[in-house]
């Protein structure tokens, strides 16, 4: 895979460092039968470090999970070489990318009950379970 | 989706006025409501070990001239063979008109509701929620003071898993000039998010203390709370922490002529039996309270189902 010359794909820029690894988890890339590059620590200007994911396929990106993850990251899709840059909002809902590690919650034993998770703070990010209310693991 | 209650904030305080107006009257004409959910049923679902709570929804139901069908125990039901929560609701909404539920896990009640068709009532989700104890709660409070503003509330006891403290605590911020004296254990304080996201982001003076009597004289009303064993993981902490504090004639010696004692019950022995006969306690009239403010909002979910 060239990760310079992408033509049709994704590339998900500033992500703050660290951080490239569980965005690449949570959007399970790694199910992707297709070339996908994560470049850890990458020197930048305005973030000092950074990472890069880029997905060499026009495939649908949860926008969702990036913006849980991080917010400020950038996406970039790129069809036949041309780029259309995409702004993140911090979803109001989200639906199915995270679990709920509440022992006592309903959706550990509801076995096909979808985990949902509301943001109650946006300010600080916070997102809570609908069901048991417990906070989301904070990925700041 | 038809209207179900799983929090005490799912209903305005507009509502929560009507609520009470309702059971008010219900106190003054209990004949007038005889027959109100005739030919209704209200099922019971409780898959958690309770008394009270059950029978306070069953007797409110009898009261309304309504008729209950049961499960009290998960051991006899479907449950214990892995049938879900909601396959439970929607086989019980073909029977039924009504569903109040106590289940052990959080957010239990929330699935049912969804899944339901028809209204449910969260009756205890494990430690997350009870709104029907709170209404309970403010029943009482304002028969007592006629208010829920300008009050000095003690909330004693174990404020760290106690559900009825935290939803007491929420319906009490949505009025003016409310005070809370937070009397625990350093081990079962409120949690930090309950002072964060509550008390300071709407603005409410608190204090924290561990010393009940310090602030007796200060209080108008003193919600007890016993130090639930099924709380606890660890026995050892348990024991520990059962005894922490227990309300004595003599610790009444300086509080207020009026003051208000509240308990959600069952009480082991945080409080002692001789103040029972003390004009002060209000934990036996809260139980009834309890029962009307089941009964008000049964008649207000079933009005808004067209059921009734």
């Amino acid at each position: 895979m060239n990760i310079d010359a992408i033509r049709n794909g994704i590339v998900i820029d500033h992500i703050k460092a660290g951080m490239g690894m569980r965005l690449y988890d949570l959007l399970h890339l790694d199910k992707l039968d297709v070339s996908v590059a994560i470049i850890k620590n990458v020197s930048s200007r305005k973030m000092g470090k950074k990472d890069i994911i880029k997905i060499d396929a026009d495939i649908p990106v949860d926008l969702d999970i990036v913006a849980y993850v991080d917010p400020d990251a950038t996406i970039n899709i790129i069809k036949d070489g041309n780029v259309e840059k995409r702004t993140l909002h911090l979803p109001e809902r989200l639906v199915g990318a995270i679990r709920c590690k509440n022992p006592r919650c309903i959706t550990t034993t509801e076995q096909e009950l979808e985990h949902v998770f509301k943001l109650t703070d946006r300010q600080n990010k916070v997102y809570r379970c609908i069901y048991c209310e417990t906070k989301a693991e904070n990925l700041k | 989706m038809v209207r179900s209650v799983i929090d005490v904030l799912d209903l305005s305080t507009k509502e929560l006025e009507e609520i009470i107006a309702v059971a008010q009257d219900i106190i003054a004409k209990p004949d007038d409501y005889a027959d109100a959910c005739k030919r209704k049923k209200l099922a019971t679902l409780f898959f958690e070990p309770s008394t009270r709570t059950r029978l306070s929804f069953e007797a409110a139901m009898y009261e309304l001239g309504g008729n209950v069908i049961s499960v009290s125990s998960a051991d006899s039901s479907s449950a214990m063979k892995g049938e879900s929560v909601a396959d439970t609701v929607k086989t019980v909404s073909c029977y039924a008109d009504i569903i109040a539920m106590r289940h052990p896990k959080e957010g239990a009640a929330l699935v049912a509701s969804k899944a339901a068709g028809i209204p449910v009532i969260n009756a205890g989700d494990g430690g997350h929620c009870h709104p029907t104890q709170t209404l309970a709660d403010l029943l009482t409070i304002y028969r007592e003071k006629g208010r829920f503003s300008d009050l000095t509330v003690g909330l004693c006891g174990d404020l760290k898993f106690g559900r009825t403290v935290h939803s007491l605590i929420n319906a009490l911020t949505r009025y003016n000039n409310v005070r809370f004296v937070l009397i625990s254990p350093e081990e079962l304080k409120v949690p930090s998010y309950v002072k964060r996201d509550v008390l300071k982001e709407k603005g409410y003076s608190y204090i924290q203390t561990t010393n009940l009597e310090s602030y007796m004289p200060e209080l108008d009303i003193l919600y007890m709370t016993r130090v639930q064993r099924e709380r606890f993981f660890n026995e050892e902490d348990y024991l520990r922490l059962k005894d922490s504090y227990i309300l004595t004639p003599d610790k009444l010696k300086n509080a207020k002529k009026d003051l208000s004692i509240l308990h959600p019950l069952p009480r082991v022995n945080e409080i002692a039996v001789a103040i029972d006969d003390d004009p002060r306690a209000c934990y036996f009239k809260q139980v009834k309270n309890g029962k009307y403010m089941r009964m008000s909002l049964i008649l207000k979910l079933l009005k808004e189902a067209g059921r009734i």
